[in-house]
């Protein structure tokens, strides 16, 4: 057994049940404060299944990562700068079109992606029906159904996690193809992206960024936010530990 | 084409439904904005209450409400489609 802690980030649009998933997963073993210089909430917890130790960080909800709000930057910075070994985007299974458009961003900057489709209990309600099997096959990623509220799923979930965490998930994210002018200026932007960068980052999501003049890219590039501490004490730099 | 002339989102009275054409924004963030609110060609917009005061005005759009500025739905295009 090792002593390894994976790190799993929760995004999602507002109200997806992303705080309710949380509370499912961490109990009471949770911290909450603000994100270091940002009067944004930073909420991260511990979840242990099946022998591994998880650290579960709930991010802000946002419909975008590129609107350039402190919600928006804080979880963007964390999928560039943290990255999490998994990201589980919860959707609302009774928006999945408006919901897409956040998960379809996130496949773009990573591939260790599962689709958390909540409210399933709420869609059943509705007459909603969701072929997620056939969504997962489309995404290119593991899409487990879930009802955070009642509970539901989330062994699957956890256990889909576990998969991925230890490398027993092979994924295949959806690459959107743009327009021919756009894809050129990928393709010119790539090797130069990947000279300067290295592998360190997505290399053709920043070729996109660029094009798409994102300065507050740029700057964060410049300045990469302080890591959380994580090491040892953990949780050291998040501030007030939530009350009981 | 026979349908509606164009108009914009702005002009929209609490209750009409409106199709989006187009949104055309000369800032690009908030064409980035109004697209990953939903704002997109082909959507299908409910114009709901307006705030008392005139502005900010609730549509329903891809299934949640969003709150848009008139500086905001002045930019979106297209036709009105029903009012119920
Ligand atoms: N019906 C139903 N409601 C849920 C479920 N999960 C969360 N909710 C509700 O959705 C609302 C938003 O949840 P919250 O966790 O605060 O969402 P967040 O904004 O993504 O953190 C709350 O009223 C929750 O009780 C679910 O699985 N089913
Ligand atoms: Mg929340």
């Amino acid at each position: 057994m090792t002593d390894m802690t994976y790190t799993i980030a929760l995004m999602g649009n507002p109200n997806t049940g992303k705080s309710t998933l949380f509370n499912v997963l961490t109990g009471l073993r949770q911290h909450t404060g603000n994100w270091p210089g940002k009067t944004v909430t930073h909420a991260e917890g511990e979840c242990r299944h099946r022998g591994t130790l998880y650290r579960i960080v709930d991010l802000p909800g946002t419909y975008s990562l590129y609107s350039n709000s402190a919600d928006e930057e804080v979880a963007r910075d964390f999928l560039l700068f943290q990255r999490p070994d998994v990201t589980v985007v919860v959707v609302d299974a009774t928006a999945l079109e408006r919901n897409l458009n956040l998960a379809l961003q996130v496949l773009e900057m990573t591939d260790r992606v599962i689709i958390a489709i909540n409210l399933m209990d709420e869609a059943k309600k509705r007459g909603i029906l969701i072929n997620t099997k056939k969504l997962a096959t489309r995404l290119g990623v593991p899409v487990v159904p879930i009802s955070a509220r009642n509970r539901e799923g989330i062994d699957a979930l956890l256990d889909t996690v576990d998969a991925m965490a230890h490398g027993r998930i092979n994924t295949n994210p959806l690459s959107i193809r743009y327009s021919p002018e756009i894809e050129r200026g990928i393709a010119k932007l790539l090797p130069l992206v990947k000279e300067v960068m290295g592998d360190t980052y997505p290399a053709r999501w920043i070729a996109l960024r660029l094009l798409d003049g994102d300065t507050s890219l740029l700057q964060a590039l410049k300045q990469p936010p302080q890591p959380l501490i994580k090491e040892g004490n953990a949780y050291a730099c998040c501030g007030s530990i939530k009350s009981i | 084409m026979a349908q509606g002339k164009r108009c914009r989102l702005s002009d929209m009275k609490p209750g009409d439904r409106f199709r989006i054409e187009k949104v055309d924004v000369p800032d690009p963030m908030l064409k980035r904005r109004l697209l990953d609110l939903g704002f997109v060609p082909g959507g299908e917009v409910k114009v709901g209450q307006r705030s008392p005061l005139g502005d900010p005005t609730a549509y329903r759009v891809c299934g949640t409400t969003i709150a848009l500025r008139k500086e905001e739905s002045d930019y979106i295009y297209g036709e009105k489609i029903s009012h119920d």
